[in-house]
């Protein structure tokens, strides 16, 4: 049984990745700084300039553990994972699966169901935390019966096309409440959601949900390879060129419940604050080095928090979620079960 | 499951010095340093199994001795520490 495993995030520009024996030794300036078993990791995260061995790669592709290179500023850049060892059978069904298009509307309506379902679950959740500030209330109760209404006219959506109309749709409403999740205490300028902007987040919220997407891509996509199914070729999303379609339809449900509450929980916690945030010329907002740091702790705590499945009635953490979620995925697409039971958080 | 290793190698030889190294690499494959000859493993029980197996295969029991203490999974009640060198949490963060 697979247990969660932690995920090493090296950020110190200029250091460098070695396998030393059965470990991982990260050396900065040339002197080694921590050496970690590679059984203790199911990732790591490599920000900017830092170098990886060959022989590392290797070892890690060997043993199942991701490497993904990001920008220092948290984008996406490649992955190193081993030779694809899952069945081959399974992938087939996947692919069959995924070009018919009565059951890829299903799988992805299903999707979409559960992530504007949870959506409105953490919009009703802060609601009730939000007790006593009427007007916020007011605002997330309004956001969350919009959500509701989206909710059965996915029900009778019968294109993938209107699909993704009616989850545009249902985001916007979404992202329009989302000044109403933060509490009133820390409402400064610097934290006003106005709306979703990415390459480049125009504001540090939108900085902030972008970096933690970027986090949890890199978990779903090695869950999808952890379990044997293709992460390119998705449901919802459309085929195109080195775009991670399933994993992407794998975050869909999590989007909310595990980045989206994070976010706006730093905030009302000051955990992150208005001088962590930088203007570039291009008028993109970019987090300081520290920030970025106290955000991939909060990250890796809140993957330790507890939670019972709903669907497997199972203890586990959060941070399992996606694994648990392809593994579902893998028993519908081999047939053990009728249909994909996404994730639904029942705030 | 979490294991302490801990060992004493006589190295009055160049062989004794030999298998000092030997011991403290296979313990660092497995596990971290926590002191000059004591090792916490976090791993599982087939693992360890491994692990162990490659211990005994280079202490030599006339001369030296390796003690292991089995601390489970619940091993923070169990283990304090005071003073330099507090060691990482290999389940917390993980940032550099």
């Amino acid at each position: 049984m697979k247990t969660h495993l932690n995920t090493l995030y090296v950020t110190t520009q200029g250091s460098y990745l070695a396998k030393q024996g059965l470990t991982v030794q990260v050396r900065i300036d040339g002197k080694p700084r921590a050496q970690l078993p590679l059984h203790n990791l199911e990732g790591i995260v490599c920000f900017g300039r830092v170098g990886c061995s060959p022989a590392l790669m290797g070892a890690c592709a060997d043993q199942g553990v991701a490497i993904s290179f990001l920008t220092e500023r948290g984008r996406y850049l490649a992955s190193v994972r081993g030779a694809s060892h899952g069945n081959v059978l399974v992938r087939r069904r996947q692919y069959r699966l995924a070009d018919d298009p009565s059951t890829a509307l299903d799988v992805a309506r299903r999707i979409v169901l559960s992530k504007v379902a949870n959506s409105r679950s953490v919009l009703l959740r802060a609601a009730r935390d939000a007790e006593g500030a009427a007007n916020r209330v007011a605002e997330l109760q309004a956001a969350a019966n919009r959500l509701s209404a989206s909710v059965h006219e996915l029900r009778g959506a019968t294109s993938l096309d209107s699909i993704r109309g009616l989850e545009g749709e249902a985001a916007t409403h979404y992202f329009g409440a989302f000044n109403a999740l933060l509490s009133n205490a820390p409402a400064s300028d610097t934290f006003r959601f106005t709306r979703r902007s990415r390459r480049p987040p125009l504001d540090p919220i939108n900085a902030l949900i972008s970096f933690l997407y970027t986090l949890l891509l890199h978990d779903a996509r090695s869950a999808c390879e952890a379990v044997g199914l293709d992460p390119c070729v998705g449901f919802l999303h459309a085929d195109r060129p080195g775009k991670p379609s399933l994993a992407l339809d794998l975050m869909e449900e999590l989007r909310a419940y595990v980045a989206d509450r994070l976010a706006y929980s730093l905030i009302n916690r000051r955990q992150v604050s208005a001088d962590g945030f930088k203007l570039l010329d291009n008028g993109a907002i970019e987090m300081t080095d520290a920030t970025r740091k106290a955000v991939l702790v909060a990250y890796q705590e809140r993957k330790r928090d507890p939670l019972t499945h709903p669907f497997l009635a199972e203890k586990t953490v959060v941070g399992m979620l996606p694994h648990l979620q392809a593994l579902l995925l893998v028993r519908w697409i081999r047939g053990d079960l009728d249909a994909y039971p996404p994730f639904l958080w029942k705030g | 499951m979490y294991v302490l290793v801990t060992y004493d190698v006589q190295t009055t030889s160049p062989d004794g010095k030999r298998r000092l190294r030997r011991l403290a690499r296979a313990c660092l494959d497995y596990g971290q340093r926590v002191q000059l000859s004591v090792f916490e493993l976090k791993l599982d029980p087939a693992l360890w199994a491994s692990c162990r197996e490659r211990l005994l295969s280079i202490i030599d029991p006339e001369h030296d001795s390796l003690r292991v203490y089995h601390l489970g999974s619940r091993w923070e009640g169990l283990v304090e520490h005071h003073g330099a060198k507090p060691g990482f949490d290999l389940e917390g963060p993980l940032i550099l």
